[in-house]
């Protein structure tokens, strides 16, 4: 079978099944006795399995079979759950990943055999059980024949089901009128790659020929593939069980079909018989035998068949880049129609303006639309963290507890990508660095197990994230002392530094104040590349601390790459556009109550004394002529206030970032270009890198 | 090998074919802020934003004086999708070269600027500095 077509599918539902067996594997080993918890990590397995072997990858399937195993002597409560355990399976998960990448990059699984990991496994069986062959021929069921009286009984699952109230009313019903009542239980193909799909085309045949009362799982979990790869049904037919299983049978991929009749007790029948007739005779429900057949079965059966939730479909992130070109292009055009307008007299063309207005406004919600589509749950990204964290407490020996809220928050796709590297240096730094060891915790009477918070909201148009610790805090004066070593600043300098600016040191590249070097992190490369990454991504990083209370970094992002809002300004002749996220506010000032402290200009701006920067200047822009009025931005970053000084006020846009491209370097602060309405090209200023 | 053959000054100069991807008039350019010298600023060509070079001042000759003639070639110098615009003061037409009518020169070590040369190629009584246009838009 050629399955090349279905390795992207493939490599996808992996990606998920393996997320979610770390994720329950956590849980499992908190909660060892959480039956659902090993339900859903046997189920996982189990489609992991039945996955890589249709995909040809032997190696994988070998070792989830064995991981399986174990799972399902778990399921069986024959083994119990332990640290070792836990740790295996991790391993064999972590190998498993590594299968994935390999089949990624190449389309093979390569050669590695993990045969410790197996070896342990096995060890893990024998110790629990005395033998393993048990449940090694329990996870392939034996795959022949079809017959309807088959000796082996545990096939017959229907017959375990247990019934509702209605449902054996309609079989008490239909035994009186002499139909047949038929349980069944449906093998399907392991390597079937549609099961859900299966599952469906059979139900349609044997609706053909009779009426489905009750399904087990729910027709909506077969539907969502919520089983393994068998299901059982009860039918109301006038057939018998072997040609029900011949019906069944036509469809393809299925292996195996066993039924028998399905029959109350007597006494039950009479009891049923009896309420029926009460039901009948009665006048709220003057139903017909038909009618009252239908309620019980028919209905909950048409419903399930309109698929219900999830509807959602993949697409190709690069379609969606193009579709944001596409609007990017989209407002440019609007921008120079409306820059067009501004040529024309509103009084004689309304219409125009009508349109034009109109037009706005389909753009904006056509580019907020377009934006949502590319925006990813940041779940995404912090799943791998608890599983990270366990790892990290066991190698460092510290104890240590995640807690994470806020997953829901939704960012950009293109900064779910980038911002997972980041994220994982802060926990890393926060569980190393942050965290004290136990002994030192129980010391300082604080709780021995530490807490990390990963917590993520949105707030107005950007996206925070924070982590944050409950250890030992940032020492400023170890900092100090280590900048001043390292000749970073003179001790004047730093004496004469707030905590905060002394905090920031630690952003600075090669500066880690880690005395030793472990290989989670200290080697001092650490701060610099998450503050530069975020930074590129348009966000912002900043360190809170207070020692021997914790540490919070605060990350803020914005919520769209693209398009943002901009205050268009002039310098001299040269227009500029600053991101509206950071003004605070624009003065009309006086040169006059611009004063020189220190050799800087500073402005008084009610109490606050702000320093005042000459964008001109800074930009090289020609000299513009002295104003005795002066357009004052303030800018803010963090509780950092400044105010850029312009020689005009243009107005507030809507622009789309573009590149400068690779070729030509900028000054540090040009963050990018953008088109204006008139085809001209203005620079994106980044404030940010200013303060 | 087909060259565009360019005018700067009374010199002529050949871009390899190959490079460009279109010649587009004088444009209005943005200054970008400390970029190198040799840059003029960027470009909106067709909604994409273009770095343009001034060609003269990276060879180190006098700064161009714009007219009527003045053309903006659009190069794309590597595989990957960005453009450079380089400015000449005038498009001529495109040439064949056999290959022996190229010759490579033999350019002293320290003359920094003759590396932006790929060969001097003979049409007619011409000669023709065939531009190493790697070189010339590489950092």
């Amino acid at each position: 079978m050629d399955v090349s077509q279905y390795l992207e599918i493939f490599i996808e539902e992996t990606k998920e099944h393996l997320q979610s067996l770390n994720e329950h594997i956590l849980i499992l080993e908190k909660e060892p006795e959480n039956e659902a918890t090993i339900n859903e990590i046997f189920r996982a397995a189990h489609s992991l399995k039945g996955m890589a072997g249709t995909m040809g990858y032997q190696k994988m399937q070998r070792l989830t079979h064995d991981m399986e195993n174990v799972f399902s002597e778990i399921r069986n409560g024959k083994m119990k759950v332990t640290s070792d355990l836990i740790d295996v399976l991790f391993k064999g998960l972590d190998a498993l990943e590594n299968y994935l990448v390999n089949i990624q990059t190449d389309g093979t699984e390569g050669d590695q055999e993990y045969s410790d990991i197996i070896d342990a496994l096995k060890q893990i069986l024998d110790k629990g059980l005395g033998n393993v062959t048990v449940s090694a021929e329990k996870a392939k069921p034996d795959s022949q024949g079809t017959t309807a009286v088959s000796e082996n009984t545990g096939k017959f699952k229907f017959k375990a089901l247990k019934l509702e109230e209605h449902e054996k009313k309609a079989i008490a019903k239909a035994t009186s009128l002499n139909l047949n009542v038929v349980g069944m239980t449906i093998y399907i193909q392991e390597d079937c790659v549609l099961k859900g799909a299966r599952a469906f085309m059979i139900n349609k045949v044997l609706e053909e020929h009779g009426e489905i009362i009750k399904l087990y799982p729910s027709a909506q979990d077969l539907e969502d593939e919520k089983f393994d790869f068998d299901f059982s049904a009860l039918v109301i037919t006038n057939e018998t069980p072997e040609k029900l299983i011949s019906y069944a049978m036509s469809v393809s991929e299925v292996k195996e079909v066993v039924a028998d009749y399905v029959r109350l007790e007597e006494k039950e029948y009479g009891t049923y018989m009896e309420s029926i007739r009460q039901d009948e005779s009665g006048v709220a429900a003057p139903k017909g035998e038909k009618e009252s057949l239908k309620d019980g079965s028919q209905k909950p059966q048409k419903q399930a068949a309109k698929p219900i939730a999830n509807r959602s479909v993949r697409v190709d992130i690069e379609k969606l880049d193009e579709l944001m070109n596409l609007v990017s292009e989209l407002i440019i055009a609007k921008n120079s129609l409306v820059s067009y307008s501004s040529t024309l007299d509103q009084q004689i063309h309304t219409e125009f303006f009508d349109q034009i207005e109109y037009l706005e406004r389909i753009t904006s919600n056509l580019h907020e639309s377009v934006m949502k589509v590319r925006m990813v749950p940041i779940e995404t990204v912090v799943n791998r963290f608890p599983r990270m964290i366990r790892d990290l407490s066991k190698s460092l020996g510290k104890e240590m507890e995640l807690y994470m809220t806020g997953e829901d928050t939704e960012l950009d796709r293109t900064v779910i990508d980038e911002i997972g590297d980041p994220l994982m240096h802060l926990l890393r730094n926060a569980a190393d660095h942050g965290l004290e060891s136990r002994e030192d915790r129980i010391k300082l009477g604080k709780n021995p197990v530490g807490s990390i918070y990963l917590n993520a909201y949105q707030d107005g148009n950007n996206v925070v994230i924070e982590v944050r610790d409950d250890g030992r805090g940032i020492d400023t004066e170890k900092i100090k002392k280590v900048a001043a070593e390292r000749g970073v600043y003179t001790k004047e300098q730093l004496d004469r530094m707030s905590e905060k600016e002394i905090i920031d040191i630690l952003f600075m590249p090669s500066f880690s104040t880690s005395s030793k070097v472990s290989d989670i992190s200290g080697r001092g490369v650490g701060l610099d590349v998450v503050k530069t990454k975020i930074e590129a991504l348009g966000g912002e990083v900043e360190a809170k601390s207070k020692l021997h209370e914790g540490t919070t970094f605060t990350i803020r992002l914005p919520l769209t790459l693209a398009i943002m809002q901009a205050l268009m300004v002039k310098l001299s002749s040269e227009k500029y556009a600053l991101p509206l996220g950071n003004i605070q506010t624009v003065e009309h000032v006086d040169k006059n109550e611009i004063k020189i402290v220190n050799n800087t200009e500073v402005l008084n701006l009610r109490g606050t004394i702000i320093p005042i920067i000459r964008l001109g200047e800074i930009l090289d822009c020609e000299k513009s002529k002295e104003q005795d009025e002066l357009f004052v931005v303030v800018v803010k970053k963090g509780e950092r206030l400044a105010g850029l000084v312009v020689d005009e006020l243009m107005g507030q846009y809507e622009i789309v970032i573009k590149s400068i491209g690779k070729f030509i370097k900028a000054h540090k602060i040009v963050s990018g270009a953008t088109i204006l309405g008139n085809g001209e090209v203005a620079l994106i200023l980044d404030v940010n890198s200013l303060i | 090998m087909q060259i565009i053959d360019v005018r700067l000054g009374n010199d002529l100069y050949g871009i390899e074919i190959k490079y460009v991807n279109s010649i587009i008039v004088m444009q209005s350019i943005t200054r970008v802020p400390k970029s190198q010298p040799y840059y003029l600023g960027v470009i909106n060509l067709r909604g994409e934003i273009v770095p343009v070079m001034s060609l003269r001042r990276r060879l180190g000759l006098e700064d161009d004086v714009f007219s009527s003639s003045t053309r903006i070639m659009i190069i794309k110098p590597d595989d990957s999708a960005e453009s450079v615009g380089l400015i000449v003061d005038e498009v001529n037409e495109v040439l064949t070269l056999a290959e022996e009518n190229i010759k490579n020169i033999n350019y002293d070590e320290k003359d920094s600027k003759a590396v932006f040369s790929a060969g001097i190629g003979k049409f007619g009584n011409d000669l023709i500095n065939i531009l190493n246009i790697p070189v010339i838009i590489g950092k």
